[in-house]
């Protein structure tokens, strides 16, 4: 079945990767931050739809669970709350461009010279093999992750791991001025802890019966 | 349907999938939309007799058409723009709320083959929609322009962050039992009665996961992005008429999906308790209304966290838990007690 001489699946993905492209240029070339995150946002999502045309649902949902509903956020986070001087941030546009513009061609060369059509073209690469509709991607990835792919696996989780370590002890400081509380102890805490109750005799007001004019002269006189 | 066919000529396959789609859409969207008015109702009157007081009672027969009364009132009422607000921002934040509460019920099994995209990988698309659901929030805080609602915007970000993982790590323990992404697999592993139901294994994770579904829902005690008493109801605090009413729609529909879903995974789904009553699309209503009941009840009772309290209830405490509970479940199905997590 075609739609305007194209089929169904080429016309999703050229609308997909119309977006993308679309959203990936205004990531660099949109002035306000936070509006260059949501275009990386768009960007994502869109990718994940053209990984879904791919028949690889599970890194499609996966890039959407991570980089759009974890990994964005936190930028947006960060990004949001910066006081950002728009004039400031063009400021040195003019004086980095000579040395920009030869180092981002460079790349965008050698980018071409590797991912060209001379090794990627349609001849080179086998189109993916069509799955039959039981075939689950999520549980060939898994197999293949801890069976062919054990060692650099497990290298990668330690290299995260160390990471993650690295962070947290850059980031740690301790700061002994705060007073902060420890949760366990107020859990553990009991009422013998807060309360002493003292057993003693109750105590009765003396009552004073004579002389109450003369006392009230003598605190006048004073 | 034959007139129909010769309409659309070669389109016609096209047009029969999509139309149908859409009807089955219609079909889940629609006493979505009905359950989502009547959970106001019924938290209002549920919180309302557990403080002693009657609850709406004038509009209808035991005020069974406040739900209208109010969607009149929001849908006639002006959607102001605040002048210094980023105007294409502020009207996309709500629909950023909405969209993924209604997304993720595509793959949400009712009974037996009544799904309407049965993939495989439900389980983690509806976990991929719920996290894109916080958008919503950020983008109306920042683009309202104003202080109270950027910081519940703030708060509201950190907290599901952090909640996520507990929820994902929770549900990582049910995909381990079930051996399947599927949400209708995962239904059929616990069947053979109210022991094999996942709850029971799973016991730590199931708790954890309703909690950490209250704090993704940003419902009390975790509402801390509302705050009405500290930041005058946080992010939506710009918002008017049915631009207010959509983020009220979109936490509701939410509070019904983690049900729906807590339900799925660690109840039994549709399943019935005991063999001797049959299973039946009945039983999930129950289980899912049950779970609503809670969250109701949670509002009514607890007072709200302190926000610091919040972040070490789901790093310090729940993030462990569930680490520790996967890997006895992973250890224990190479035991000969395998059976009793599957």
């Amino acid at each position: 079945m075609t739609f305007f001489g194209l089929h169904f699946q080429d016309l999703v993905f050229y609308t997909l990767a119309i977006i993308l492209l679309m959203a990936g240029l205004r990531v660099i070339t949109t002035r306000n931050p936070v509006y260059a995150a949501l275009y990386l946002v768009l960007a994502f999502f869109t990718a994940a739809g053209i990984w879904l045309l791919l028949e690889a649902e599970f890194l499609a949902i996966t890039l959407v669970l991570v980089y759009v509903g974890a990994v964005m956020v936190l930028f947006l986070f960060v990004v949001m709350m910066l006081d950002i001087n728009l004039d400031r941030l063009r400021e040195g546009f003019w004086k980095a461009l000579p040395i920009a513009l030869p180092v981002g061609g460079l790349m965008a060369v050698e980018m071409v010279m590797i991912v060209g059509v001379r090794n990627f073209g349609v001849d080179k690469v086998a189109a993916p093999a069509k799955h039959p509709a039981g075939y689950s991607n999520t549980a060939e990835l898994g197999r293949v992750l801890y069976t062919d792919y054990l060692l650099a696996f497990e290298l990668a989780s330690v290299v995260l791991l160390v990471a993650i370590v690295a962070a947290i002890a850059l980031t740690l400081r301790e700061r002994r001025e705060s007073k902060s509380m420890d949760p366990a102890k107020q859990v553990l805490v009991k009422k013998a802890d807060r309360l002493r109750i003292v057993k003693m005799k109750a105590e009765v007001e003396k009552i004073v019966v004579s002389d109450t004019d003369a006392a009230a002269d003598v605190k006048e006189s004073k | 349907m034959e007139w129909l066919s010769n309409l659309f000529g070669s389109y016609w396959p096209a047009v029969e999938i999509t139309g149908w789609t859409l009807i089955k859409i219609i079909a889940i969207v629609a006493p979505l939309m009905g359950a989502v008015a009547y959970l106001t109702l019924a938290e209002r009157k549920v919180i309302g007799y557990m403080q002693v007081r009657i609850g709406p009672n004038r509009v209808g027969y035991f005020g069974l058409l406040q739900p209208l009364a109010d969607g009149i009132k929001l849908l006639f009422k002006e959607v102001i723009l605040p002048t210094a607000s980023n105007k294409a921002l502020f009207l996309l934040g709500p629909v950023l709320a909405i969209a993924p509460a209604f997304a993720a019920w595509a793959v949400v099994p009712f009974d037996m083959n009544m799904v309407l995209a049965d993939i495989d990988a439900g389980l983690l698309y509806i976990l991929a929609m719920t996290s894109v659901a916080v958008y919503g929030v950020i983008i109306a805080g920042w683009a309202s322009n104003s202080k109270y609602a950027f910081l519940g915007s703030l708060r509201s970000a950190a907290q599901i962050v952090s909640y996520e993982i507990a929820m994902g790590f929770a549900l990582v323990g049910v995909l381990m039992c079930a051996n399947s992404l599927n949400l209708g697999k995962i239904v059929m592993g616990q069947s053979g009665g109210l022991l094999h139901w996942y709850f029971l294994p799973l016991f730590p994770l199931f708790i954890v996961y309703f909690i950490s579904a209250v704090a993704e829902t940003n419902r009390a005690p975790f509402d801390v992005a509302e705050g009405e008493s500290e930041i005058v109801a946080g992010f939506h605090v710009e918002y008017s008429g049915m631009a207010f009413a959509v983020f009220f729609l979109a936490e509701y529909a939410n509070m019904i999906l983690v049900s729906m879903l807590a339900a799925l995974m660690f109840l039994g789904g549709w399943l019935s308790p005991v063999s001797f009553i049959p299973d039946s699309f009945l039983w999930l209503l129950a289980k899912v209304g049950f779970l609503l009941f809670l969250f109701l009840w949670f509002r009514a009772t607890f007072p709200r966290y302190r926000y610091d309290q919040i972040m070490r209830l789901g790093w310090k405490v729940f993030i462990p838990i569930t680490i520790v509970w996967i890997v006895f479940v992973g250890g224990m199905m190479q035991t000969p007690w395998a059976h009793l997590f599957h």
